[in-house]
């Protein structure tokens, strides 16, 4: 009994050091990965763009912003349809790990929710020897979800910024003309934002929450657009910010004022083209230099109208026609 | 002739399958020793590298975190005590993790509050009370719910749990302290259970003979007799537990809200040291003071660990040295 008892304690006891070892084993596989990326890591998908390799389905590796993963998959998959013989594959993770993808190689094309910052492009330039191209796909409105039951139907800049912003004084319904929500526990403002190294966040700050400002502490940081809409959706006191193109019945979008007494609008295409809606952003796609001849293609049908068509369906903002 | 040739020409190759077998046996022999140091040498390797990783493991969380602690930016108390985690602002970035240790604190403390009685009392039913047929049925139930991936607890901490939290508690945001406990919990509950029962059997049936000849009730037996006798190994069970929830990423990460935040009640969201680790490693770029900050935290969080099973260890001994 005594020496099952210890077997049974080894074996037991091993999960949570097994899960501590697992968990810091992944920790130093990420350090791994970037040290060899700083290092001029080869570029894996380079086999994808040599001419001549015609025999098999080519790729190509399409890495970045979790705002466009929506768009750049409806986008990979038309052209699917269209040119049979190229296959999109797309992943999310942010902006910034797609421009991080781009000076390390391994993305033929970056998606970014921002335009590159000039340290960015030195270092891409460094590491491919290369200037990264800039294509502007298409525009996103950044609207302000709040619960369907919430009784708000416009806010302004300002108040947001005084919800959102370290030292603002807004935390209560009440303060923004709220009085009472259906099925809110109190009149505190529960503020859903984003994890602090997305692209959506940051660009929130720079639009809203003011320049050099911060955010307000207590915020519930969530990792995707997605969970921001599904969170407030699902919490009648919350308030949160992300893609025009994640809104669902069961929220609410409310218009937006660019100044206290200025009249407030909705965001739609037509709005965040004309720039009268405050808070919408460009799409950009970024290629290592010239991109190559598949990338190329991939890129003029998504400027072509059949590809701008697929950003008004996944609910983005397409270009304006010429 | 040919048939005497016949005849005659077995013997001599009788002869020669016998020199044959010989050799190799003599060769299998060989080979068999070779192959047993071969494995013996593979088994200590085994042995030895678990030594390696975790020395492996630490060196290299240390050298990320290292240049940071030693660059002389880097204040213990402000890290320690400062309650600002603004780890990516533009004008004044801060590195205080008070609310992420008292957020991991709070929710294993009320973890462990939740899981001690089922933890320990379905491990008194399982060793003492059930019968042959149940202790086998709850057994692997109860392996069974250890098996479930944490990510899966995550989703039903956002997609179960919150609405239930809201409705119940009147709670005005479901993913909060209370809902990261509930889950860690039920996770660290089949370890409870499995290490209390251990030791529960390891006490030599005499105790119960002696207890029950006595005039105790099964109740007093395992209140007065049991439990005492088994305590180290009900407290290494405990802190085994608490080990898998201090260590728990997914689903905290998940159900907690993820919001840095002293909490008030435990209907407050809040973010844990290992929430923050993964939501942020991904996208904080390699050797910048967020980086090597996050890896601080993993240091720290080894610590942590590294103390919760060393006591469980020690406790563990106590029992064996009895």
């Amino acid at each position: 009994m005594r020496k099952g008892q210890n077997d049974m304690r080894t074996l037991f006891s091993s999960p949570p050091r097994l899960t501590a070892a697992l968990a810091l084993a992944a920790a130093i596989g990420v350090v791994g990965c970037n040290k060899g990326d700083t290092g001029g890591g080869a570029p894996a998908s380079s086999g994808a763009a040599t001419p001549g390799a015609n025999t098999k389905k080519q790729s190509i590796q399409n890495i970045g912003s979790d705002t466009m993963v929506n768009l750049a998959q409806a986008w990979a998959e038309d052209y699917g349809k269209v040119v049979p013989g190229v296959s999109v594959e797309v992943s999310g993770g942010g902006s910034g790990v797609g421009i991080a993808a781009l000076i390390n190689g391994t993305a033929e094309i970056a998606n970014s929710s921002r335009q590159i910052e000039p340290e960015e492009a030195e270092k891409a330039k460094k590491a491919t020897g290369k200037d990264p191209k800039e294509f502007l796909v298409g525009y996103d409105g950044l609207a302000i979800y709040v619960h369907k039951d919430n009784p708000l139907n416009e806010i302004a800049v300002e108040d947001l910024s005084d919800i959102y912003r370290e030292g603002g004084k807004i935390d209560t319904w009440t303060q923004v003309g709220v009085a009472k929500i259906p099925g809110a526990q109190n009149d505190k403002i529960i503020r859903v934002s984003r994890q602090n190294n997305s692209g959506t966040y940051h660009y929130f700050r720079e639009v809203v929450v003011g320049k050099k400002a911060d955010y307000k502490q207590g915020s519930l940081d969530m990792n995707g657009s997605k969970d921001v809409v599904e969170l407030v959706s699902k919490t009648p006191g919350a308030i949160g910010f992300s893609g025009l193109g994640y809104a669902t019945p069961a929220v609410k979008i409310v218009k937006v004022a660019k100044k206290k007494g200025e009249p407030a609008i909705l965001p739609s295409n037509a709005t965040v083209l004309d720039k009268t809606y405050p808070i919408a952003r460009p799409l950009f796609m970024y290629t290592p230099g010239e991109p190559s001849e598949n990338a190329k293609k991939f890129l003029d049908w998504i400027l072509s109208d059949a590809g701008q068509k697929v950003v008004d369906k996944s609910g983005y903002v397409p270009l304006p026609k010429k | 002739m040919t048939q005497t040739t016949v005849q005659l020409s077995p013997p001599p190759s009788a002869e020669g399958g016998a020199e044959l077998v010989l050799s190799t046996r003599a060769k299998r022999r060989f080979a068999e020793i070779a192959a047993e140091r071969a494995i013996e040498v593979l088994i200590y390797a085994c042995g030895v590298s678990a030594i390696l990783f975790v020395f492996g493991i630490f060196f290299f969380v240390f050298r990320e975190g290292a240049p940071y602690v030693f660059g002389g930016d880097f204040k213990l108390g402000e890290f320690l005590f400062s309650t600002e985690w603004y780890p990516t602002s533009l004008g004044n970035p801060r590195y205080g993790v008070l609310s992420l240790i008292v957020g991991t604190f709070s929710v294993t403390a009320l973890a462990t509050f939740i899981a001690v009685p089922f933890g320990l009392g379905s491990a008194v039913f399982v060793s003492e009370f059930s019968g042959n047929k149940g202790r086998e049925t709850l057994k692997i139930v109860i392996e069974l719910l250890a098996a479930i991936p944490s990510v899966v607890w995550g989703f039903i901490g956002i997609s179960v749990m919150n609405p239930v939290i809201q409705d119940v508690f009147h709670a005005p945001v479901g993913l909060n302290v209370l809902n990261g406990a509930v889950l860690l919990a039920l996770m660290s509950v089949p370890i409870m259970v499995s290490i209390g029962e251990d030791a529960l059997k390891a006490v030599p049936d005499s105790y119960r003979e002696a207890a029950l000849a006595m005039g105790a009730t099964r109740w007093q037996m395992v209140y007065r007799v049991l439990i005492p006798a088994a305590k180290n190994g009900l407290l290494a069970a405990v802190l085994l537990g608490v080990g898998r929830a201090v260590g728990e990423t997914m689903a905290v990460l998940m159900a907690t809200g993820h919001a840095i935040n002293i909490p008030h009640s435990v209907f407050d969201p809040v973010r844990t040291l290992t929430a923050t680790i993964a939501a942020e490693l991904g996208e904080a770029s390699a050797g910048s003071p967020h980086y090597r900050v996050l890896f601080i935290i993993g240091i720290l969080l080894f610590t942590i660990t590294f103390i919760v099973n060393l006591t469980a260890d020690l406790a563990i001994r106590g029992v064996r040295k009895r």
